[in-house]
């Protein structure tokens, strides 16, 4: 598949209290970014469990973003820190199992940053499109072999000598 | 349990390193009163039997298959397939064929590389492979075609394989807890089991959510005996690298104890003789994804705000992360092997 013509489906994490309000601050000052990104809001990017990203990851999207309130600018005083070592704990986990780190991102979007978070999902389709798509399920398929060889079971089952008592 | 009918009980291996078979005999002069509530149809393990018997049964004529293993072979997944369709009631016995275990580790790898490590680079194959013969599926020979099992790519479990409807955790289940699993399948009807669970010291009475795991709804930390305060650390340790302090949470002095992801049912073997838990009892209810659950436990507690201060602990800490946090789970997890890099 040329990589121009690939739409990468994003799945993004935005914390309610400042990034998720940036996003509707880029669409009421009209700030255009890709619509690859499907936004799903959080009341904290410290909410964000790396099971939600695995699982977004195991189904289909091809890249996440996690965004929330700078350092020192939680809602919940500091659940954003916790939210930057899960990352980083997740990051180091995905390199082992081959997956591009930079498929997943967390970028800190303050309720007044509208245009530098359309800037950064900008940032992140470009770079999610260059590397290609994930199509993770497919990493499960046996190239088809699977069925081939139950029906050889049984086929070479059905064949079989029946052995006298 | 003497005047209902004998039950029809199937046991049956598949990839696994057999542990599961010799955990049934450790229930020790137990196995006689399960020969006296069950007629034991198929077990290879232990007693002579062919798998065209077993074809020959009718559908569901058996009662129980204690079945463990994953399916890492096209063979497997025959039987699995078969025993499901025989089987009123399939049990997937063991961490192997609930979540993929060590055998599942192998999903970090594709089975070219698991062949190029046994027949190519291994010391013991080596010498005497020199023309660098691989497994065939199929071969032919006068007589007619060889045939092999198909290896597969990626080792599943068996519920990615069939319908499964209890599972019996552990790396293998303690003789304890198979001993009542057994009587409960046997005495209460396989059926009532969801709500009658055999009890534990601390399992939340709450039928609606518990799984069709026969096991305790709560993590090896309420097991565990060891002191436990706020957890900070600056560092993670390997094993070899400290000896622990005897009293205190394995967790807090930086070692990575799986404890608060793992299910109870083992009593905190483990941590009782001061080595981390590892997490063989698999994932407690509502872990939809073990390493996940660990990852997010262990980022809470480093005690550090600095991203570059957090990479370095981590990275030095944890070399090996799939291997710390999915030993037991990996072909369970969310996404369940390495990328293939073949694939576009």
């Amino acid at each position: 598949m040329s990589n121009e013509n690939f739409d990468p489906k994003i799945v993004g994490f935005f914390c309610n209290w400042c990034s998720y309000r940036a996003a509707d601050l880029a669409g009421s000052a009209r700030i255009k970014y890709p619509l690859n990104v499907r936004i799903i809001r959080v009341m904290c990017s410290g909410r964000v469990d790396p099971t939600f990203v695995l699982k977004a990851l195991a189904d289909g999207a091809d890249g996440v973003m996690i965004a929330g309130c700078h350092p020192g600018e939680c809602h919940y005083i500091n659940q954003n820190y916790k939210a930057m070592r899960r990352y980083e704990m997740l990051k180091h986990t995905l390199t082992a199992m081959g997956v591009e780190p930079e498929r997943v991102r967390l970028v800190w979007a303050s309720a007044a940053e509208g245009r530098q978070l359309a800037e950064a999902i900008d940032k992140l389709v470009s770079d999610v499109r260059r590397l290609g798509p994930l199509h993770w399920p497919r990493n499960w398929d046996e190239n088809g072999e699977r069925q081939k060889a139950l029906d050889d079971i049984v086929k070479e089952h059905e064949e079989a000598m029946e052995v006298p008592a | 349990m003497s005047d209902k009918p004998k039950g029809k009980l199937a046991l049956y291996w598949a990839a696994s390193c057999g542990g599961c078979d010799i955990a049934v005999l450790a229930i020790d002069e137990k196995i006689l009163n399960v020969a006296e509530a069950f007629d034991i149809v198929f077990w290879p393990c232990a007693a002579d039997g062919k798998v065209r018997d077993v074809e020959k049964m009718d559908d569901g004529s058996i009662d129980v298959c204690l079945f463990n293993g994953g399916i890492r072979t096209s063979e497997q997944e025959y039987m699995a397939q078969l025993l499901r369709r025989k089987s009123k009631v399939l049990v997937a016995f063991g961490s192997c064929a609930s979540e993929g275990c060590i055998p599942g580790l192998a999903n970090m790898n594709t089975r070219k590389e698991v062949f190029d490590t046994v027949y190519k680079e291994g010391s013991a194959t080596v010498p005497e492979n020199p023309q660098d013969v691989r497994p065939q599926p199929a071969t032919k020979m006068p007589e007619g075609i060889l045939h092999l099992p198909v290896f597969y790519d990626t080792l599943r479990t068996l519920d990615q394989t069939v319908e499964v409807d209890y599972y019996l955790p552990g790396c293998p289940p303690e003789a304890e807890n198979i001993w009542k699993a057994i009587t409960a399948i046997r005495g209460k009807g396989v059926r009532n089991l969801l709500c009658e669970a055999p009890e534990g010291p601390s399992r939340q009475k709450v039928p609606d959510t518990f799984s069709a795991v026969i096991g305790l709804n709560t993590t090896v930390c309420e097991e565990c005996p060891r002191k436990r305060g706020e957890k900070k650390i600056k560092k993670f340790y390997r094993t070899w690298e400290i000896i622990p302090d005897e009293e205190t949470c394995l967790l807090e002095q930086g070692l990575l104890c799986c404890g608060i992801a793992t299910r109870a049912g083992c009593g905190a073997l483990c941590p009782a003789v001061n080595s981390p838990c590892i997490g063989c009892y698999g994932a407690n209810d509502g872990v939809a994804d073990f390493g996940a659950r660990m990852m997010s436990a262990l980022a809470s507690v480093i005690d550090s705000d600095d991203p570059d201060e957090i990479r370095r602990i981590i990275e030095e800490g944890i070399p090996d992360p799939v291997g710390s946090f999915y030993r037991f789970s990996l072909a369970a997890s969310q996404l369940r092997r390495k990328k293939k890099m073949q694939i576009a």
